[in-house]
């Protein structure tokens, strides 16, 4: 048990708490507060695989703009989705258990791969992640396309969402 | 025990993770829940992504580009998703899936 191990676990435990609570929990806004600890936990084990820089994305992009978002969605319909109705479907057990029984096949079935249990390298210490990522990106022998594709597809996402956005105003000219 | 964190740990708890997001988005009547639901499974998947990356391939960014196109791609479905969700309060003043059942509004 080193100190990484105890972390680990910590993070994991909380995390995995947090994603119980945003599926379980009652009133929505809760749940949305509690996906951003989840969020959040994320971040942290991201920055326990050596790769800072999604840590760093995953609090910019996550927290800062998906979740609150998602806060947003939720304040905008707050009227219909009251926190006293069921927010469960009636067969909500039926996929409890299918998820456990996914859960439990899903470890099974990692537990025969002979690489369960690779140990942590080490990476080399010269090695710039961030940098050979960045000319990764914009090399075109590498990841050039789809990193534009990537970019088109947000163009694409910005633009639906402003067409679904400005609908009613479109509706009264 | 070994003196780092195994390859597993990380597994089983992404494993849990996606799990947890997949009961959400079946099992939640309220459609920004479902969208919830689907950003704990992306998330289960990129911490699958940079573990298998950290401990198998580590110098060899290609997983770093696969998280980044999975990020991308979850930041465009959200917005989208939730712009889509909107609409159809504004429309038809529902936001449960089960009633959301008509193409035409």
């Amino acid at each position: 048990m080193t100190p990484m191990h105890i972390v680990f676990l910590i993070v994991a435990a909380v995390t995995l708490f947090a994603a119980g609570m945003v599926v379980t929990t009652r009133p929505l806004m809760h749940s949305a507060l509690w996906l951003i600890l989840t969020l959040g936990g994320v971040a942290v084990l991201f920055a326990m695989l050596d790769a800072s820089f999604f840590a760093v994305v995953q609090v910019l992009v996550y927290i800062g703009a998906i979740a609150i978002l998602v806060i947003f969605a939720i304040m905008l319909t707050r009227h219909i989705a009251e926190d006293t109705s069921p927010q469960h479907n009636k067969g909500w057990w039926l996929p409890l258990v299918g998820m456990v029984v996914l859960f439990v096949g899903i470890v099974v079935g990692l537990s025969q791969w002979s690489g369960f249990e690779t140990p942590l390298p080490v990476l080399p210490a010269e090695a710039n992640n961030l940098v050979l990522f960045g000319q990764a990106l914009t090399s075109p022998d590498s990841y050039v396309i789809p990193f534009e594709v990537a970019s088109i597809l947000l163009l694409a996402a910005l633009m639906g969402a402003i067409y679904l956005g400005t609908e009613g105003k479109r509706g009264k000219k | 025990m070994s003196p780092t964190i195994p390859l597993s740990w990380y597994l089983v708890f992404a494993a849990a993770l996606f799990c947890l997001g997949l009961f959400g988005m079946l099992a939640r009547k309220n459609m920004v829940a479902i969208l919830m639901g689907v950003e704990l499974m992306l998330n289960a998947v990129n911490i699958n992504l940079i573990a298998f990356w950290r401990y198998l391939y580590a110098p060899d960014l290609t997983g770093w580009a696969f998280v980044a196109i999975v990020f991308t791609a979850a930041a465009a479905e959200t917005a989208v998703g939730l712009a889509l969700i909107i609409s159809i309060y504004r429309r038809r003043k529902i936001v449960v899936a089960e009633e959301a059942n008509t193409l035409k509004g």
